[in-house]
């Protein structure tokens, strides 16, 4: 009796180990799979450019103020855009410039993450070129242009005239 | 709260001495370890919080410095959520559960054990975070990142104290679960079951369902802090705002978490002191089961100001108001069980009648919050603060008090100090009212929440909070002093002290012998 | 018996008293100065009477049950405990009731969103502990200044007395025209913050790395005050917010000061890091 119910104990533990071993690697093998899983189905792909309808049309009869904005965090970096502001009209393909530059007397690696004002804007803005995502190193004093090239769907509501599209450098960990 | 010293019967072979609290397994002895250590940490909180009064009576800063006063702040709300409240539940649900429902114990009684002493230890370590380098965590009791980032070890511990009081929690569940489906006396379905047990069969299982959502919310936390993820990190690619979302999911069920289970108790004492059957018991049972699903679906409302689609906000303003419906419906089913009754005041029902009155303050002060532009207004100011004492602390706080006043008789076999214990209730609900009613119109000035030091607009009613808030904390002192005296003797309570009780508990003898119900009670 | 009801008066006296005296004075919302506000208000207002008249009713009925149904007077139980028909109406009545509320706050809402058409853009960030202003768009495009807590140390630790703003104001105000559409974008340089001026009822939350907005439209000119309301660490209760809402004729005058000024120290932008 005793005997047995050691044994069920034994095989059960066995079990329960086995169990919480696979769980385990299952965590690891989540990040693999999370990448594959938004290859095939396309969602939150940040580094492909936008594809656009070759046919879009340019709504003359609208103006809309892109305001472009920068921001840098915890690292001594210059980053701005070139002009503050351009006006465009929805369909029309545009290409504005950032620049930035490394004040230190170090290299430095960083990355920017775009953000949208209002929020909505994000689902009318194709990008075909964009520095989002991508690290960059700058040697000491050196600077760097950057193009963002997108248009603005046509879609927009008619409401919107002036939009904010806004970039935050984030220094990089050494090694990543 | 209660020594059960009576032994019936012949095999009651239970260690003596501390052993006997480290290795029981039996329902009542882990009640009462759940209740006192839930006073424990409701005198540590409390402490707490007359520190935070103490700073905020007068304008400067005189006691505690900006750091210091945000970790009293973090802790304090820490410490009474998880330390305090939650216990004080899941000990009356392991005393009365069994009772109500015919057991003779609870379903996994080692596991109960388990789960008891997780508890200490998670206290523990909250309380020493204030004494290692940095100190206790800071970033409020939401702890959102990037700021709970920043802070040190305090923070790594207080996330490890969260996991341990979340398995605890979960365990506690599972066990109440089982006990109340499977192991009711012959004859006790389901819709006959005291409400107190419904409540908490609900509440178990939002508990089950919410929990592992705060220990992964945690654990992300943990991650990112020290092993380079960046879940809550935009320079990652995260998104602080992220946090908030999964934090919520867990906070809003939390708070019903909170107060279903006080839904229950008032729902047992009122129709006893009333000598009248609970009016419209199945929909209460309905009414608790609509309050728990609603409550999964309204979590952003808490997060009104970070910039949501207006869709997002109406949504979560429509499911908020919506919640209003069946927690009505539960007032009105309690005022009408009192209507026609023939009503007594013991203090159980004192308590239940403030908590009735109170929680229904607190209920309009959530509606009005829910209402988006004006919940942009309040948020983050006093006027929440007031919103959720009024649920929380006469709401949750007043049940159980209403709870231990209620049953101590069968508990220890001794009625406790009537005049004192109503005095503990006047002191209580007038002290209460001086500290949070002000803190309306505090919040609705503009006076935030979690600041040290304020402008000199707020000066007196922030002294008039103050002062009930020192006087609500030394009442407790009294509450202390009446359990005590009812434990060590008083008039010998019958069998069933109140007239007008129903439910099974009443049919076992005063104190409640260690074991009970080994042969299943035949319900009619 | 008589010595409770006589507390019970007592108490609601006093607090019929102090609410009292919180209506229409300092302890209540400020004045509000823009629509947004006043819609606030309204609704805050109405829900306050539609809250005291359920009171008045629910605890009209169980006061009058707790002083007629007791025992004491011989009350005897009545044994009804459901009835389909009550519950259906006291189910139905507050949903009608919330619908009611719901409506007027829907509009309000989708106004607080349209930040479209903006006349000048102003971008607020949030550091630990003091605020930073960019005009981006408009009149006054390029001018960008920290702006913190201005009152003395000496205030705070109780050496001196404390002045009528104390802990409210900063060294310098975000100036903006009266009558023209502001837009303020927030973001944060570190940890969470949020911009609140309750007098033109906006609260945004700012967040590193992402920006937010927000808009007022301030009726008349005046100096409003705010805070940072989302726990931002040690400090937080020391970052106020200073808006100066002026004529127009005197904001392009402060405009063509503060151009002049950033002309002389260009490099003061680099500072926060």
């Amino acid at each position: 009796m005793t005997q047995s119910v050691t044994k069920i104990n034994i095989v059960m533990s066995k079990k329960l180990l086995i169990f919480t071993v696979v769980m385990f690697c299952f965590g690891y093998a989540l990040v693999p799979m999370y990448e594959k899983f938004c290859e095939v189905t396309g969602i939150n792909n940040l580094l492909q450019p936008d594809v656009v309808d070759k046919n879009i049309k340019v709504d003359m009869s609208r103006t809309i103020a892109i305001e472009l904005d920068a921001n840098v965090r915890g690292m001594p970096w210059q980053f701005k855009p070139l002009q503050s502001n351009v006006k465009i009209h929805p369909g029309e393909s545009i290409e504005v410039m950032y620049e930035i530059r490394n004040d230190s007397d170090q290299e430095i690696s960083g990355q920017a993450i775009p953000s949208y004002s209002p929020r909505f804007l994000e689902k009318y803005m194709k990008k075909f070129e964009c520095f989002c995502f991508t690290k960059q190193v700058l040697k000491p004093g050196e600077a760097r242009q950057m193009p963002v090239k997108f248009v603005i769907d046509p879609q927009i509501p008619v409401d919107v005239n002036t939009v904010t599209i806004s970039y935050t450098f984030f220094a990089l960990q050494p090694g990543k | 709260m209660a020594v059960v010293q009576d032994v019936h019967g012949h095999h009651d072979h239970h260690p003596s001495g501390i052993m006997r609290w480290v290795m029981t397994t039996n329902h009542k002895d882990i009640g009462t370890m759940y209740l006192w250590f839930s006073f424990a940490m409701f005198m540590v909180g409390g402490f707490l919080a007359m520190g935070i009064r103490a700073e905020l009576f007068m304008p400067g800063i005189q006691i505690l410095e900006p750091q210091l006063f945000n970790s009293f702040t973090t802790l304090h709300g820490l410490i009474m959520v998880f330390g305090a409240i939650m216990p004080a539940f899941v000990g009356l649900a392991n005393w009365q559960v069994p009772l109500m429902v015919g057991a003779p114990d609870m379903a996994f009684a080692r596991m109960n054990n388990w789960s008891f002493w997780l508890l200490p230890v998670a206290g523990l370590l909250l309380i020493s975070s204030f004494f290692v380098p940095g100190g206790a965590a800071a970033g409020g009791w939401t702890f959102y990142p990037p700021l709970s980032a920043q802070g040190g070890l305090g923070v790594d511990m207080m996330i490890f104290a969260i996991h341990i009081l979340g398995a605890s929690s979960i365990m506690g569940s599972i066990n109440i679960i089982t006990t109340i489906l499977n192991m009711r006396a012959p004859g006790m379905t389901l819709m006959k079951m005291p409400l107190f047990v419904w409540t908490w069969l609900i509440t178990a299982y939002l508990l089950v369902l919410v929990m592992p959502v705060l220990a992964g919310c945690v654990t992300m936390l943990l991650t990112d802090r020290h092993f380079g993820t960046t879940f809550f990190n935009a320079a990652g690619g995260g998104d602080p705002v992220l946090f908030q979302h999964i934090f919520w999911f867990f906070g809003h069920p939390e708070v019903y978490i909170m107060i279903l289970p006080a839904f229950g108790i008032v729902s047992e004492i009122i129709p006893t002191f009333s000598r009248k059957p609970l009016f419209g018991y199945s929909s209460m049972v309905y009414a608790t089961a609509s309050i728990a699903i609603l409550s999964c679906v309204v979590w952003a409302h808490h997060m009104f100001t970070v910039g949501m689609p207006a869709v997002g906000q109406l949504f979560f303003m429509y499911a908020t108001m919506l919640i209003a419906v069946p927690t009505g419906v539960k007032v009105f089913n309690w005022t009408a069980t009192m209507w026609r009754g023939s009503m007594t005041f013991e203090t159980p029902m004192l308590f239940s009648i403030g908590f009735v009155f109170l929680f229904v303050i607190g209920g309009f002060s959530g509606v009005v919050c829910a209402i988006v532009p004006i919940d942009i207004q309040v948020q983050d100011t006093y006027y929440v603060i007031a919103h959720f004492h009024y649920v929380l602390v006469s709401g949750a706080l007043f049940s159980i008090f209403g709870a231990v006043y209620y049953w101590l008789p069968k508990w220890t076999g001794h009625m406790y100090d009537t005049k004192l214990a109503n005095l503990h209730f006047w002191l209580s609900m007038i002290f209460f009212n001086v500290a949070f009613f002000v803190q309306h119109f505090l919040g609705l000035a503009g006076m935030p929440r979690r600041i040290p030091d304020y402008s000199l607009q707020f000066a007196d009613f922030n002294m008039i909070s103050s002062i009930g808030a020192f006087g609500f904390g030394l009442t407790q002192l009294l509450f202390l002093y009446v359990v005590i005296k009812c434990i060590r003797g008083g008039e010998k309570a019958a069998d069933k002290p109140w007239e007008g009780a129903t439910t099974l508990e009443w049919t076992l003898p005063s104190p409640a012998p260690y074991h009970s119900f080994e042969t299943p009670p035949v319900i009619k | 018996m008589s010595s409770k009801s006589v507390m019970a008066l007592l108490g609601s006296a006093i607090l019929a008293f102090y609410s009292s005296m919180a209506f229409s004075s300092k302890y209540f919302h400020p004045e509000p100065q823009s629509v947004i506000a006043q819609e606030t208000y309204d609704q805050h207002i109405t829900a306050l009477w539609i809250c005291l008249a359920i009171f008045i009713v629910v605890f009209g009925a169980m006061f009058y049950s707790i002083l007629k149904h007791r025992k004491s007077v011989g009350h005897k139980a009545a044994n009804f405990h459901h009835s389909t028909v009550v519950e259906i109406i006291w189910t139905a009545i507050p949903l009608l009731i919330l619908i009611a509320m719901a409506f007027p706050a829907t509009r309000t809402v989708v106004a607080m969103k349209d930040t479209s058409q903006p006349d000048i853009t102003i971008k607020a960030t949030g550091y630990q502990w003091m605020w930073g202003y960019d005009y981006l768009q408009g009149e006054g495009e390029g001018i960008s200044f920290f702006s913190k807590l201005s009152t003395p140390v000496a205030q705070l630790e109780g050496k001196e007395t404390k002045g009528e703003n104390y802990l409210l104001e900063v060294d310098n105000n975000v100036v903006v025209p009266v009558g023209k559409k502001i837009r303020v974008i927030t973001t944060a340089n570190d940890v969470l913050h949020a911009w609140w001026v309750p007098a033109f009822g906006v609260k945004q939350d700012a967040i590193p790395g992402f920006i937010r907005d927000l808009w007022f439209t301030a009726n008349k000119p005046g100096i409003f005050r705010g805070q940072c309301v989302e726990l931002c660490g040690k400090d937080h209760g020391y970052m106020p917010i200073v808006v100066e809402v002026m004529e127009a004729d005197k904001y392009a005058q402060w405009v063509a000061e503060k151009k002049k000024a950033s002309a002389a120290v260009m490099n003061t932008a680099a500072v926060g890091n």
